[in-house]
């Protein structure tokens, strides 16, 4: 009988500790608010995982990885057509390409971020197959899960305190208007870069991270960084207009504009005068 | 009879209670309550509906001070208390960092339902650890031409500077929209 439930009754640290402490073989299946997820274990060890039936080819990997360039990923799949991705890690090992340690590297990289993706959801359900394991020909790596449970409850950890410090990613940046730190001082990576690129009151920050096709974790950290650092500023929006005073429909207009937009008092000058005048007295 | 009102607002056990008891000139209508939840036992009771002090100005004008609900729990009833509201006054416990980023959130909140003008008050800035007025400018990301004024809410003319503060911006902006 395949072990199934739900995520907000068990929780993905949960249950990749279940797997881990009963060392299970087998292919568990997670189906998330924000997709669907195969990862494969083999006596408790992370193997393999791929999202949204998408395995990802070897030569994709490598390059997101970067030991390919765009062109030579092209190339290389455009001459690899059929072949498995161990027979295809062989030929480019075999020909000097890269080194065996790159193609373990990038498709650990690649699993694992996957993981920690999963990690973020606390909706959805899973079930896990025992004994169901990846198709001949696929390119597996053993990771104990200890260090992958510990660093994705702490990158979970960043995501809730990121979420915390900018909960709305609707909102637009400028740059500060003083700096706390000299520009020229200033070492930027390119990711980092490439949101500075994009900053402008115009653009909220979710364009921006579509522009860079940055995932919300990502956008979050860099602008929280950018923020922290007093090199940019949340352009907060425009306050809500005051209602014109007096009229006597006022409240029904201004509750079917915008139901939060609360009445702004009629309060002559004089009126205030003779608070500040009452309060000094006091 | 005309009534205007201010309303104080801030994280749960920031001073609101003490603030407005130190300015009214009535007993201040509370409805503290022991509280229950373990993580909010700074103080033995808290505020459950809202406190409201009263100034009397002369024979036509009152002005009331109403104290939010300190815990999130009862934020429903933010909005009511903003109706109508002359201006506001953000309560920040200048020792407590921990509450920093729950007042942002408020100030956000308040700041949301009405184009009124407010100020941050700075309290308990008779204690050693308080942080500076003038970091919790920057630590609350409070906006430029906002006021944050040091504050101590049982000192009554703390209290005063605190009100003569925000209708002084009062002003400022009616100067500005004339």
């Amino acid at each position: 009988m395949a072990l199934k439930g739900r995520l907000q009754d068990f929780g993905i640290t949960q249950l990749l500790n279940l797997i881990n402490l009963a060392r299970k073989t087998g292919t568990l299946y997670v189906e998330g608010q924000k997709g669907e997820a195969q990862l494969c274990f083999r006596e408790g060890k992370l193997i393999y995982a791929f999202m949204d039936g998408v395995e990802d080819s070897l030569p994709l990997l490598l390059q997101r990885a970067g030991k390919l360039t765009s062109e030579q990923a092209q190339t290389i799949m455009a001459h690899v057509r059929g072949k498995s991705d161990r027979d295809v890690a062989l030929m480019l090992i075999q020909a000097k390409h890269i080194q065996q340690q790159d193609v373990s590297d990038s498709v650990r990289q690649h699993m694992l971020n996957l993981v920690y993706r999963v990690f973020g959801w606390n909706e959805g359900s899973f079930h896990f197959e025992p004994s169901e394991l990846p198709v001949q020909g696929k390119l597996t790596t053993p990771v104990a899960l200890e260090n992958v449970i510990m660093e994705g409850s702490r990158r979970l950890k960043e995501w809730e305190r990121l979420q915390d410090e900018l909960p709305d990613l609707d909102i637009a940046l400028k740059f500060a208007d003083r700096p706390t730190t000299p520009l020229r001082d200033i070492n930027l990576s390119v990711e980092e870069w490439r949101v500075i690129s994009f900053i402008n009151p115009s653009n909220t920050i979710r364009q921006v991270a579509q522009y860079n096709n940055m995932t919300e974790f990502q956008i979050r950290k860099i602008v929280y960084s950018l923020l922290q650092a007093g090199l940019v500023q949340i352009v907060r929006p425009p306050r809500p207009a005051a209602t014109p005073p007096g009229s006597a429909g006022e409240k029904g207009q201004a509750a079917q504009a915008d139901a939060s937009a609360v009445r702004r008092p009629a309060v002559k000058r004089s009126l205030v005068h003779k608070l500040i005048d009452r309060i000094r007295e006091l | 009879m005309q009534t205007l009102k201010i309303v104080v607002t801030g994280p749960f056990s920031s001073g609101k209670t003490e603030f407005i008891q130190s300015i009214s000139e009535i007993d201040v209508v509370s409805t503290e309550r022991k509280i229950s939840r373990s993580a909010e036992r700074i103080k033995s009771a808290t505020t459950v509906a809202m406190d409201f002090g009263r100034i009397t100005i002369d024979e036509d004008l009152i002005l009331y001070l109403f104290g939010t609900p300190g815990q999130r729990r009862f934020d429903f009833m933010w909005e009511i208390l903003s109706e109508g509201m002359l201006g506001f006054i953000v309560l920040v416990d200048s020792t407590r960092p921990e509450t920093f980023r729950e007042a942002r959130r408020i100030l956000d909140t308040f700041r949301s339902y009405s184009p009124v003008p407010y100020i941050v008050a700075a309290n308990k800035q008779d204690m050693e650890d308080a942080w500076p007025a003038e970091d919790l400018k920057i630590v609350l990301q409070v906006e430029e031409g906002v006021k944050v004024v040091p504050c101590v809410a049982v000192k009554k003319d703390s209290v005063k500077q605190v009100l003569l503060e925000l209708l002084y911006s009062i002003l400022e902006l009616m100067d500005e929209e004339e």
